[in-house]
């Protein structure tokens, strides 16, 4: 076996591990809340690969204060996965907020039970 | 949810909430030289509403000032990337000038000067005012929705207490 | 029946994606690194150069490409408005009808 080339590619393997994660309990679970946090989980295997893709290798953080070094990892990436945060908080608080707003018309939160819209 | 903790509860938040919002301060306002900015220290100040509505149950009457700091935060973060209008939007007019924020930084790894930066810290300011009102407002809508259980002994000082379903 | 083709569609999905992220470039190695340098170490319009500003990251968010924040703030905004309208209450009795 390559270790090496295995070391390699670890990263990305992570991302697509999480992502599949996210996805079966998306899938395949009842209960409201769990759906809730497979897309949570998802967003942040997101974030994870955006992060990922701006290395180089033996650099350090792209802050001028104090360096040790000016050699810097690139900081576009790092930029986008904020904004992309911010996103993924806004889609959260909406989604609890409806979730709790079907608790208060049918009772409960299994997705057994709330098929149909109900007058 | 209208609901009091115990004195000891009430006293170390007391206590609690200055240092909370002084290091929130801190990182809003230290953006352009350190990892931090707007929308980290905002989060940590929001943080400090959520140590208040458990300890005390409520916010009082004071929806009314978050509405307004965060339409403050919006609307100052638009005007001061609009003065700019005479190259592009969002020019940074106010770097290597005199005037406020305006310095000059050394090349290369140096101990940072907070009078530097140009509309960054001003806009990182505002931002921060925007984020700390948004999440502040999130956390007191869904907590006026918990329920009380209907057990013997179920608080320690049950004073004001009411079973909001 | 559902269960079994939601599970092998998860399967080829997870076989494409592996495929995917066993063939991408090393990590660690990029290939074209003109728009961060440019960002980071340019003489005249660079970060240290051109704004003053010590950390590149919020240079970046807020002066080269400021038009993105403002579209956050307004995400922000617009959260906080649909949490306050689905949650409010009506004079007759607790909770929407």
């Amino acid at each position: 076996m390559n270790w090496e080339a295995i070391l390699m590619t670890m990263p990305y393997m992570t991302v697509v591990i999480l992502f599949m994660i996210g996805l079966f309990t998306v899938l395949f679970k009842k209960n409201l809340i769990k759906i809730i946090m497979g897309i949570a989980i998802m967003q942040n295997a997101a974030n994870l690969f955006l992060v990922s893709l701006a290395y180089r290798r033996g650099e350090h953080a792209p802050v001028f204060t104090s360096a040790e070094s000016t050699e810097m990892v690139m900081p576009t990436a790092h930029a986008l996965t904020l904004t992309s945060i911010v996103i993924g908080l806004a889609t959260t608080a909406l989604l609890l907020s409806f979730v709790i707003m079907i608790k208060k018309h049918y009772g409960s939160i299994n997705t057994d039970d709330v098929r149909r819209c109900k007058e | 949810m209208n609901w009091k903790m115990s004195l000891v509860v009430r006293t170390v938040t007391n206590f609690l909430i200055v240092p909370i919002i002084v290091f929130g301060i801190y990182l809003v306002i230290h953006g352009h030289l350190t990892p931090g900015g707007g929308f980290q220290g905002g989060a940590v100040i929001a943080s400090s509403t959520a140590l208040l509505i458990i300890a005390y149950g409520s916010l009082g009457k004071h929806k009314k000032d978050l509405s307004s700091m965060e339409a403050l935060g919006l609307t100052m973060f638009i005007l001061i990337a609009l003065f700019g209008i005479g190259s592009t939007m969002f020019y940074n007019y106010l770097a290597g000038t005199g005037g406020i924020f305006g310095g000059v930084v050394p090349e290369g790894a140096n101990a940072g000067f907070i009078n530097t930066g140009g509309t960054v810290p001003l806009m990182n300011i505002f931002v921060g005012l925007e984020v700390a009102a948004a999440l502040s407002l999130i956390l007191w809508m869904m907590s006026k929705e918990t329920k009380v259980l209907e057990t013997e002994k179920s608080s320690p000082s049950a004073e004001g207490q009411e079973v909001r379903d | 029946m559902k269960k079994a083709v939601a599970v092998i569609a998860l399967l080829i999905l997870f076989a494409f994606l592996a495929m995917g992220a066993i063939e991408m470039r090393p990590f660690g190695e990029p290939e074209e690194t003109e728009m961060d340098d440019y960002f980071l170490y340019d003489e005249e319009e660079g970060s240290q150069a051109h704004n003053q500003v010590n950390n590149v990251v919020t240079a970046v968010l807020f002066d080269y490409r400021g038009l993105d924040t403002l579209g956050e703030a307004t995400i922000l905004f617009a959260a906080v408005s649909g949490v306050l309208t689905v949650l409010r209450e009506l004079k007759k009795e607790g909770g929407k009808e």
